[in-house]
Formats: structure tokens, sequence, C-alpha cells
């Protein structure tokens, strides 16, 4: 067992980026304002420092055209990491996502490689109204073609980009901005981390707990205080939302007989529908109840505080849910 | 003209021959396409040769070339495999795209050709991300990006123009100007109809010539590539062209009418060319109907090939969505 490190979601990140760049040349950074104003949210903060201009690109506002040279450069043998500043932005760019890094491998019958990785930080909490709170994974998660993953814990924070840039395809990562400034325990090795699977962050026996992004801390907040009262949850952190690995979560409600989807993004067409049919399609005699969820109400999200906080599931509201699925 | 100096009888012979094939692969294509064998969209490039040809003659096999939907013409004219190309409108396994992409996406990796592309501009892009790539890689290749006119109007059209100028890199720009976004004439799509203006706002070197004349195009691309290479800065070629058949094979042509398009086949750059040579005696007429004779046959050959390809089995419809390697 290695040495624990204390460490932020924005350091994780951080660090996670000077892996890859000090290990390939090939790899750069572009996005808007990652460069001489350290990042939005100071991620890339005295990377231009010590990569250069070349690698670590400010680009104009221009989201279709610096994504689909992102997606060009990959074609043409670099290791780009694109990034967007907040998924708020990414419907500029949806099309050569979907339409061109999504397509090229197949339209070409195999012939193009897209090994190109797009950050965006996303989802809720920080009071930024309708236009900036979005928690857009739902749509990522639709298109066949992307690999795209959500950073729900810090050790996926510092692992997730590292496996992504090894990706030949494709690969979109929802980092939580209402989460950078997060402190939390990582080994101090932490590093690669795989990317197929969906992970068991604790055990139990009672009820399965499945979330990803800024749903992971509050399911787990939820299981401990559940623990207090004798029920036993078990939390899965998603985390690879394309292609969806069904194993983990199908064998834990196997086992557990009970689940409880929680998820940020709104309710209909949701992570949380997929998960449920497949669970319907796939473990339903190993039901011993609905299967039931708590989602993003469907709102565009407003600015005041206590109506942001009502807009997205809380510990609260999980801890309710589970008691009365459990104690009817 | 320099060029008509340098053009020897071989050269001469060879470029005539691309654009008699074009134009006689075209008019099979329809045929097929009546005949049902040729299905979805269909764009043909007849009265547009002296473009593909002109500009295409001039870059080295490392140069990348893309194109839109319309791009029968740049595939044949790079020297990827007619039967191939046949094959690929067939939809069968043996096409260049293995079938997958059909007449709007054909693609050869190994001959630098990279589609074949549906979304009016947006592979314009991945044209400056390529070169992009080129610069860092420090490679002396030219990124060739084949578009409309429509495609001009478009918000990635000016995004990638001002990336282009901006990180002077090596693209050059081709507008086919032929006047028409599907059925709409320039005069309502475009406040400025003298496209190659709109380089001047991001500080791109551009021209306009005579799309309908091979000789002009092969002098302004030679213009527009040394430009390219000694200033390493992209271009903007504007070739001013008429398309003789219809948008697609759907189209009733209600927007223009007979007559204009008579007028304009008064320009066809194939008789023009054709007249050069014998005028130049760089050919003689019983050359041309051998060079006929020869384009027939390898047609004739295409179709046959298309037609004994064979059809993809399919239990492998999900191929081609991932990659089948692990890393790149």
């Amino acid at each position: 067992m290695s040495d624990m490190i204390k460490i932020t979601y924005r350091e994780a990140i951080k660090q996670s980026i000077r892996d890859v760049m000090q290990k390939d040349e090939r790899v750069f950074l572009m996005g808007e304002d990652v460069g001489n104003y350290g990042g939005a949210f100071a991620v890339s903060k005295g990377l231009l420092k010590e990569f250069g201009a070349e690698r670590i690109m400010d680009v104009p506002l221009s989201e279709s055209g610096f994504t689909g040279a992102g997606i060009g450069a990959a074609l043409a043998g670099m290791k780009p990491i694109v990034e967007v500043m907040t998924v708020n932005f990414s419907l500029l760019a949806m099309d050569q996502i979907f339409n061109n890094a999504a397509t090229l491998l197949h339209m070409s019958g195999g012939q193009l490689n897209v090994p190109v990785v797009i950050r965006m930080g996303c989802g809720i909490g920080r009071q930024l109204a309708a236009q900036h709170s979005h928690s857009w994974e739902p749509f990522f998660a639709h298109v066949p073609g992307l690999i795209v993953l959500s950073v729900g814990t810090h050790e996926d924070a510092r692992g997730m980009l590292i496996s992504a840039m090894e990706s030949p395809d494709p690969v979109i990562i929802f980092e939580y901005t209402f989460m950078l400034n997060m402190e939390k325990e990582i080994p101090a090795d932490s590093g690669a981390v795989e990317i197929k699977k969906a992970k068991v962050l604790r055990e139990g026996k009672d009820i399965s707990l499945i979330t990803y992004g800024a749903g992971v801390y509050k399911c787990l907040e939820a299981a401990e205080a559940l623990g207090q009262e004798g029920i036993d949850a078990e939390v899965i952190d998603l985390r690879v939302l394309r292609p969806m690995d069904e194993e983990t979560f199908l064998n834990s409600v196997k086992k557990t007989n009970r689940a409880l989807i929680v998820e940020e993004a709104w309710r209909s067409v949701s992570i949380s529908s997929e998960v449920i049919s497949r669970i319907m399609e796939k473990a339903f005699f190993d039901l011993d109840g609905p299967v039931e969820r708590l989602c993003g109400v469907e709102v565009p999200i407003p600015y005041p505080k206590h109506l942001e906080d009502a807009s997205v599931p809380q510990v609260s509201d999980i801890l309710d849910k589970v008691k009365k699925m459990l104690k009817p | 003209m320099e060029k008509k100096k340098k053009l020897d009888s071989k050269e001469g012979q060879r470029l005539l021959q691309q654009m008699i094939l074009i134009r006689r692969f075209e008019e099979k294509s329809a045929e097929e396409y009546t005949k049902s064998k040729i299905r979805g969209f269909l764009h043909l490039y007849t009265g547009e040769e002296a473009v593909a040809v002109g500009v295409i003659q001039a870059l080295t096999e490392e140069d990348n070339i893309l194109c839109t939907y319309r791009e029968h013409g740049h595939a044949l004219a790079r020297g990827v495999d007619p039967n191939a190309i046949m094959a690929e409108m067939y939809g069968k396994q043996e096409g260049c795209s293995k079938g997958r992409g059909g007449s709007m996406h054909l693609f050869d990796a190994s001959k630098n050709f990279f589609g074949g592309n549906a979304i009016v501009s947006g592979h314009l892009p991945l044209s400056v991300g390529m070169a992009l790539a080129a610069k860092k890689q420090k490679k002396n290749n030219v990124t060739c990006c084949f578009f409309g006119e429509g495609a001009a109007a478009e918000g990635e059209f000016h995004e990638s123009m001002n990336l282009a100028a901006l990180w002077q890199v090596p693209v050059l720009f081709v507008c086919e100007n032929n006047l028409y976004a599907m059925g709409t004439a320039i005069k309502l799509t475009h406040s400025m109809q003298q496209l190659e203006k709109k380089g001047a706002a991001y500080g791109i070197e551009a021209a306009a010539v005579d799309g309908m004349d091979l000789l002009e195009v092969m002098e302004a691309v030679e213009k527009a590539l040394k430009t390219i290479k000694e200033k390493g800065q992209p271009y903007f070629l504007v070739c001013n062209t008429y398309r003789f058949r219809a948008h697609s094979m759907f189209d009733a042509e209600l927007y223009r009418e007979k007559s204009e398009v008579e007028e304009w086949k008064k320009k066809d750059p194939i008789p023009k060319f054709q007249e050069f040579l014998l005028k130049e005696k760089l050919i003689t007429a019983k050359k041309i109907t051998e060079i006929e004779k020869a384009v027939d046959a390898q047609i004739q050959e295409s179709i046959e090939f298309a037609e004994n390809g064979t059809w993809e089995d399919a239990e492998n419809l999900t191929r081609f969505v991932y990659s089948e390697t692990e890393s790149i």
C-alpha cells in the first residue's frame, strides 16, 4: 500500500496533463484560455511556461473550428487534448464531434483513427444559471464511436486522461467544475486507470446506488450515513458512460436486489433511463422492488442558490429515497 | 502563359485522360443510379473537371486532400483505383471505404485522400488541423481542402480561415464556386460574391480563376503552392466553375434556366483543353480516340469489378465503430 497524498481535483487533473505532455511529444493542449490565462478554472496554470506556446495553445473562441482542428491533427499523427472550456459551449462543436470524430473510422472502413481527447468542464453548483450549468453527458453518451468518461473521483481525475491518451478512438472526458477545489486523499503513486469498467466504490448488500460524476461523492456520503442506520448500500461509479459497462451494475443488482440511480442530468432520456432499461432487460427477476431514480429536475437551472440546490439530487434526497425503498 | 510552355505531350495527354475519365465515370454512375445499382445521394462533378484535375496534378503524394460529397472526380484525379470507387458506390466491401461510405464518403488513406465529407464546411477545420500537425511535425506537405461556395457561408469556413492564418499553417483552400448551393444561387447566399475578397479579412492571400480552363487552374495553383511553401501561409483559391448536371439525382433543377446551362456548356473544359493540345500539336485526333476507348474500357472494368464485388456479412455490422487495435 503506497502512501496517501492530499490533492485537489484541479491539481489531480493538472498533474495528469503534465504526465502525458512529458511522456509523449505528440501531445499538445489546445483550448480557450488554457495558456496565458492559466485555464478558465486554473487547471492548466503554469503549463504554458513549462511546455511553451507550441504545446499549450490558446485558441480563439471558435469551438467548432478548434475542435475540428484537433480532430484533424489527430488524423495526421498528433495526440491533441482539446479543452472545450465547458460543456455549455460544446454544442458549437457538436458537428465536429458527432459528424467527424465519431464517424471517420466507420465511414473510411476502418482506415482512419481519431485519437483525440476532448475534455470539458460541466455540471451545476456555482450559481451560474441556465446557460452555464448543463449536465449533457447523455447527449454524448448517445453516440456510437465516442468513448465517454465521467470523472467522479480524484483518482480518476489523476488517471483517466493518462489512459484516454492511449485510445485510438475519440474520448470525451467530463470534469465537474464544482469539484475542482475539493480535496481528497489518493495514493501517492496514482496514475493510469482502467477506462472500460464501472467501479464498485463501496460494497454493500442492501441496495445498489448507481451513479456517476457529481453524484459519486454524494452517494458515498449517503451510504456512510445509511450505514449508521444499519442500511448497507453498495455504491457504483459508472465512470464509462459509453460504451457502458453493464456487467458491474447488473452483478451488483443481482446481489442487492434493489437499485437507485442518481444523476444530475435531466431525467428524461438520460443515463439513468439507459441503466434502468438494462436492469429491466437483464436483472428483472432479481429485483425485490421497483428500480427508482433521482435525477435533475426538468427545468433550465435557476440562479438562486436554494433553487439551484433543489434542481439536482442532494445527499438528503438520497437518504430519504433509500429509506422509503427499504422500509416502505 | 508559363504553364503552356512547360506542358509536354505526355503530361497533356495524361491530364486529358483524367478529365475524360471523370466525365465518363460520372455519366456511367448516373446510368447505374437509374438502374438502382447505386443508391443514396449521388452528386456528379460533370463540368467541373478542370478544377480537381488542375489542382491535384500540382500536389505531391505526401500532400493531404479533403473534399466534399461531390468528390468522385477528385478521387479519380488523385489516383484512387476507379474499381474501388465504383465498388464503393455499389456498397460492396471491395470499395475504397469497404462499402461503408458510398458515393459521399470515398477514402483512401494510402493516397492521403481524406474523403468524402458530407456536412457542408465540416471538413475545413479538419484540414487546418492536418496542416497544423504537419507544421508541428516539421513536414513539408500541404493540405488541400476543396469546398463549394455554399460552404463559404458557413461559420466553420470563417473559423477555419482565421485559424489557418493565425497559426500560419500550410493549407490550400480551394473554393469550387459553381454558383449554386444546392438550388440557391450565390446572389441569394453571399453578400460579397467575389469570394476571393474574403481572404483579405484574414490576411490570407487569395485569387480567383476561371475554373473551366485547366491551364488557368494549373497556373493559379502553381502560384498558390509557391506562396504556401515560401511563406508558410495558407492560400485561398476560388475556382469559378459550373456543374452541368443537377445537384444530385433527386434534383429537378427548377432554380435555373436550361439556357443558362447551355451557355455554360459552351465553356466545357474538356473540348477546350483538347483543342489546345491539338493546336499545340501535343496530341493527335487518333490519340484522343485511343484515350476515349481506354477510358471506356477502364470504366467497364470498374462496373464489372463492382458487380462481382461482395456484400459484407451483416454479422460485421458493428465493425469500425471502435478500433480493433487497443492503443495508438
